[in-house]
């Protein structure tokens, strides 16, 4: 094994995919520019939207309440709100958006409220809908008001405490640190973003260095050097790797920065816990033990995507290859995120799954040793048998030559 | 040096089941001399220098490259050679004087002598103007240059030119032709491949005609055409071929 030799060959990968626009912006610029992009820009928006929500004034109407004055003109007067007049298709109204919200005051509502007697008020919404809901809110709160206040007049008109509704109080207490709690959705992200980003980052040199060699010609002109077929694979293999590393490192990078400035610039406009689900709170162990486990990952990706676009005789048809490629692993990793998705001995052997899921546990700080060394075992296995099979390839001129 | 011994590649087509595309080849051609391999298109002509080259392997019969056999040796024997064809491309993203060092550090050559042999090859092939430039912005005459610089790098005892002048304009292919020609004057070993007849007659020593993955006909222009009653090396061709009763591939 000539270490100069596959050096070589790395070297020259190197310096070539760095001068290519491809392979640069999936391996540099989409981490770089993307995830902050993501972070920043669809929190702003969501920001934004529910911002123009509650400052509309939203059109509500009021249906029934001939019998009930005194509600009708309490109702009426709330502030930031447009009354229109009652009509039958109000539904439809809601549907249409032309009314964000309606309520229905029952026949004799203000008797029963006086004679103590039960009575049903209907709050007509667009669920889902976040003007809707922000209009039907106005109705809710007021009536939550006025059932409190018609609770605490009963009650001191039999001349009890407004305590007796309240025998004892059952608070909870969180005893996890703050930063754990809040910052689940980003640590739960993480790593199928680093290991969709291990793929994206190996995808466009592997198919360059294979099928674009053979494409632009230059496969023949390397084989006739006196480099061996094993030297010149791993020399392109390592590359790959490298692409694929330095595409998950700088996600990783990249995700912490921006959700830092997302938790920072959302800090204000966002209840506390919301604005911590942005940031991310890893500590560096956690992080040096998953890189371990994603390494691996990366080793399958690399090998296995040389290999197939080996296969390919252009770029393009290598495109074609790997694009299911991408289905069968974001599967796996997005299963990670499922709820109720736990490890066990099964699924630790599952590859890409398994890393996805113990990288979860060990970014909330549980640590299973027997599983983390069991998924690191039968993640080298499975890379060494990807790395053999792109050696092979290479040894195939049925393969190098496919007609 | 070069010797093929009955040299026979067969390709398994899905639609044509086994392809023989070189049937039993033997040639020699010795140091300072030029064997022309003449062939149709589909002769059997890049597979049989392919083999040469150790790019692919016989499915039976050898070859020796400067004493080195293709199969048992291949490294060795891809290191006394340089091959050149249209079909071996530049790397497009390096300059000419990165491709040219990457291939004489893959062929073992130490920094200072490779720095040294590298400036020596880029002023004899006049390439100094556009050496430091990337190779994706080339014309193909100086495409061709580069692709001369990298096959004579690591200084190899053996040349082989499959169809080096296909699609080049004349004042390209007469660069090519005339470093053909220096490389017999260097005492070089060199095999040719071209299926243009005034090339083979200005150049070869030694012509075989290659056609169905046969060679038919082996000698000097002189003799082939001694033997066919002939003076004209495509009706030589013509004869051969035709009467070869072999059907191309």
């Amino acid at each position: 094994m000539s270490l100069r030799n596959i050096g070589i060959v790395y070297r020259k990968e190197l310096m070539d995919s760095l001068r290519d626009r491809r392979t640069l912006i999936s391996t540099i610029v989409m981490p770089l520019l993307l995830i902050p992009a993501m972070t920043i820009g669809f929190g702003s928006f969501a920001i934004s939207m529910v911002k123009k929500a509650e400052k509309e004034v939203p059109k509500l109407m009021i249906l029934g309440g001939e019998d009930s004055p005194g509600i009708v003109s309490a109702l009426r007067s709330l502030p930031d709100a447009v009354f229109v007049p009652a009509s039958d298709d109000y539904a439809r109204q809601i549907t249409n958006k032309v009314v964000r919200a309606a309520v229905r005051i029952p026949a004799g509502f203000e008797a029963s409220l006086h004679g103590g007697d039960p009575a049903s008020v209907e709050i007509y919404v667009y669920e889902g809908e976040l003007k809707s809901e922000f209009g039907a809110q106005k109705f809710r709160a007021f009536f939550d008001d006025l059932r409190q206040r018609t609770i605490e007049s009963r009650l001191a008109a039999r001349n009890l405490s407004p305590a007796i509704l309240r025998p004892f109080v059952v608070t909870k207490k969180n005893v996890a640190p703050e930063e754990k709690v809040g910052a689940a959705f980003s640590s739960a992200m993480l790593p199928y973003l680093v290991i969709l980003m291990c793929l994206t980052g190996a995808m466009y040199p592997a198919m360059d260095l294979t099928a674009g060699e053979k494409e632009r010609g230059t496969m023949e002109t390397i084989l006739t050097s006196r480099v061996s077929r094993t030297h010149l694979v791993l020399g392109k293999f390592l590359l790959v790797l490298t692409a694929s590393i330095a595409t998950a490192l700088l996600a990783v990078t990249s995700m912490g920065f921006s959700s830092h400035m997302a938790a920072t610039m959302f800090a204000k406009d966002l209840p506390p816990a919301a604005a911590q689900q942005f940031r991310l709170s890893i500590s560096p162990q956690a992080l040096a033990a998953v890189f371990v486990l994603v390494v691996p990952v990366a080793v399958l990706f690399s090998a296995a995507l040389l290999a197939i676009s080996l296969f390919a005789k252009t770029y393009k048809e290598a495109q074609s290859y790997i694009s299911p490629l991408m289905i069968v692993v974001i599967v796996p990793a997005v299963a990670s995120l499922m709820p109720g998705v736990e490890l066990n001995w099964r699924l630790a052997l599952v590859p890409i799954l398994n890393t996805s899921l113990v990288s979860k546990e060990i970014f909330t700080g549980t640590y299973h040793w027997n599983f983390i060394g069991a998924i690191l075992a039968s993640s080298c296995v499975y890379a060494a048998a990807a790395l053999a099979t792109a050696v092979h390839l290479f040894q195939r001129e049925d393969v190098l030559f496919r007609t | 040096m070069i010797e093929a011994r009955s040299l026979t590649k067969i390709f398994h087509d899905k639609k044509r089941g086994a392809v023989r595309a070189v049937d039993g080849v033997s040639f020699r051609c010795e140091p300072g001399r030029i064997y022309g391999l003449l062939g149709a298109n589909g002769a059997g002509k890049t597979t049989t220098l392919r083999m040469l080259a150790t790019i692919l392997t016989p499915t039976s019969g050898g070859a020796t490259v400067a004493g080195f056999d293709v199969v048992a040796e291949p490294e060795k024997a891809r290191a006394s050679l340089g091959f050149l064809s249209t079909a071996t491309a530049l790397y497009g993203r390096l300059t000419a004087r990165e491709f040219v060092e990457y291939f004489g550090r893959l062929h073992g050559l130490g920094e200072n002598v490779l720095r040294e042999r590298v400036n020596t090859l880029l002023t004899r092939l006049e390439m100094n103007d556009f050496c430091d430039r990337r190779c994706d912005s080339f014309s193909t005459g100086m495409k061709q240059k580069t692709s001369i610089a990298r096959v004579l790098v690591h200084d190899p005892p053996v040349m082989i030119f499959d169809e080096p002048t296909t699609g080049l304009d004349v004042m390209t292919a007469r660069t090519i032709i005339a470093f053909i020609r220096e490389c017999r004057e260097r005492g070089k070993t060199v095999i040719f491949s071209t299926h243009v007849m005034s090339e083979v007659e200005k150049l070869c020593d030694h012509i075989g005609i290659i056609h169905g993955g046969r060679l038919l006909a082996e000698g000097t222009l002189a003799e082939l055409k001694a033997k066919h009653g002939m003076n004209d090396l495509e009706d030589v061709f013509v004869h051969v071929v035709t009467g070869s009763g072999v059907a191309a591939s």
